[in-house]
């Protein structure tokens, strides 16, 4: 009987994860609906294959090293105890858990979850820098924040032995930080040295808006988005789990669902926070924005964005609450950055996603103040001192410094942003010359075709 | 100190309830959310008369004329 509960468990964890990664891919087309809404048509095709080439660069390295380091690197940082090279043995791309194996049920959708995940760090970046970027430089990018950066802030700060967790009290329970801070402090970075897509700013320095060509489009893929974020969050929980496999200071034997660090949570708990955060986010996003609808749409998610830090804790009126008050922020901030220092984010991720982030755990420090960070005994409990050396970390030290450094690279070698005569024709010009002479020559010989008859 | 009165998870679940920060607060919590959403509305419906008296402002003959052919 117990073994038959336990491969139960098992194959209903496995179901799980299986059904949020089927949800979660539902990110990836909100994001390239967005972002092809949101260009001109002359850079549609680009555009689209930019975002959809990344899944398979980033799931190829997510497979070959990503997923090792997420388990190898959860304390490889001075003074923590280094790489755990037996630890991660397992997620080697040569192990046998690695693969098809009929005694593994878990790593290949675990594996898989995280996989999303990366997808949408690297989307998030490819938002900001449409219309000007090489495909080849973003696709640099993509791997080395999908497979890279990301999944070290990951181990760092979303693992149940992370250093970050056990020594600063981070808490950070649906990615405020270790997704949406980082993409968006990478994003920043790069978008510092790709500059401006050509008119974006007048002479005097004063930022012209250049309107999505298709704003439904970009409403429907953030309606996407939004749906697949529902996945993300059943995602980072662990569905079923008995106290004493978790192996920390739990006692009793009431089974829970739990959070990536392993503390209980419930699917109802950040079922209501997800909603009211949003709401609140919407609403704010409403009114600052003046009924401007991609703002009101992409407030409703940096809502979300800023609340994911403590969702698995908050009540749901305070969820509510701090998507309101980190929507005005952020979007005071975008535009006053935007005319500060000139920079053109395309889709405002910086903004959404970077300054959302931080702003989320921060305040998560301040509302979350004193309660454990994890079930494991000798744990720093969470702390706004935590929270926000954490933010530097995300955003800045593995989101902002990678993406600007890399960027320099790629610009002393010429090979980051395409030609301006490119930029003013159009990426798609050939293609969609190609397009109408295909068309017109059809036209010509169906008319042919039609005197005949 | 802890904002929800709990400091470490050394607990039996079956005994535990409400997690949430600040418990005790809640009527003064849903108190604010009220206020928030009356405020909404308030707020929204004074923007939307403003724009809609700057909107009538521009509506001339030649821009109605305009938006009937655009459909």
């Amino acid at each position: 009987m117990e073994g038959n509960l336990n491969a139960l468990t098992t194959v209903f964890t496995e179901f799980y994860y299986f059904v949020t990664i089927v949800m979660m891919f539902l990110i990836h087309v909100g994001f390239c609906m967005y972002e092809v809404g949101a260009s001109r048509r002359k850079n549609h095709m680009h555009t689209l294959l930019k975002n959809v080439m990344l899944i398979p660069l980033v799931t190829i390295t997510f497979f070959l090293f990503g997923w090792w380091i997420y388990w190898a690197f959860p304390n490889a940082f001075p003074g923590m105890g280094g790489i755990d090279f037996e630890g991660a043995a397992a997620y080697t791309p040569w192990s046998e858990s690695m693969a098809t194996n009929l005694s593994d049920h878990i790593t290949g959708v675990f594996w898989a979850a995280f996989l999303l995940f990366s997808w949408t760090a690297a989307s998030i970046v490819s938002g900001s820098v449409i219309e000007r970027i090489r495909s080849s430089a973003l696709w640099v990018h993509a791997v080395l924040i999908g497979s890279v950066f990301w999944i070290i802030d990951a181990a760092w700060g979303w693992h149940y032995a992370g250093w970050m967790v056990q020594k600063l009290g981070y808490h950070d329970a649906y990615a405020s930080g270790v997704i949406h801070a980082i993409a968006g402090g990478y994003a920043l970075g790069v978008i510092m040295v790709l500059g401006p897509r050509l008119g974006k700013f007048a002479a005097d320095g004063t930022p012209r808006d250049i309107p999505p060509h298709n704003p439904w489009m970009l409403a429907i893929g953030l309606f996407l988005i939004y749906t697949g974020f529902w996945g993300f969050y059943a995602a980072c929980n662990v569905p079923i789990i008995a106290p004493e496999v978790i192996g920390g200071e739990l006692t009793g034997a009431t089974w829970t669902a739990t959070n990536i660090y392993l503390a209980p949570t419930t699917l109802s708990a950040i079922t209501f926070n997800f909603l009211m955060s949003l709401s609140g986010g919407l609403m704010a996003a409403y009114i600052v924005s003046k009924g401007d609808v991609f703002w009101t749409l992409s407030g409703g998610l940096a809502g979300v964005i800023a609340a994911s830090a403590g969702n698995d804790l908050y009540h749901p009126i305070q969820a509510m609450f701090v998507g309101a008050v980190n929507v005005v922020i952020v979007y005071k901030l975008h535009y006053w950055i935007e005319k500060r220092f000139k920079l053109d984010d395309a889709v405002g991720a910086v903004a959404v996603h970077g300054y959302s982030g931080i702003v989320g755990l921060i305040i998560a420090g301040f509302l979350l103040w004193g309660q454990p960070s994890s079930p494991f005994e000798g744990y720093a409990t969470i702390n706004p001192i935590g929270q926000i050396i954490g933010a530097a970390i995300m955003f800045g030290l593995l989101g902002f410094l990678p993406g600007f450094l890399i960027s320099k690279l790629q610009a002393s070698l010429g090979v980051l942003r395409i030609p301006a005569e490119v930029e003013l024709q159009g990426l798609d010009f050939h293609n969609n010359e190609i397009y109408e002479s295909a068309i017109a020559q059809v036209c010509v010989a169906e008319k042919e075709l039609l005197k005949k008859l | 100190m802890s904002t929800n009165g709990m400091t470490s998870w050394a607990v039996d679940l079956a005994d535990v309830g409400a997690v949430y920060p600040f418990q005790g607060w809640e009527v003064v919590m849903t108190v604010l959310c009220v206020v928030f959403w009356l405020y909404w509305h308030v707020r929204q419906m004074r923007d939307e008369t403003r724009e809609l008296e700057e909107a009538v402002k521009t509506a001339t003959n030649e821009n109605m004329a305009k938006g009937i052919d655009r459909y």
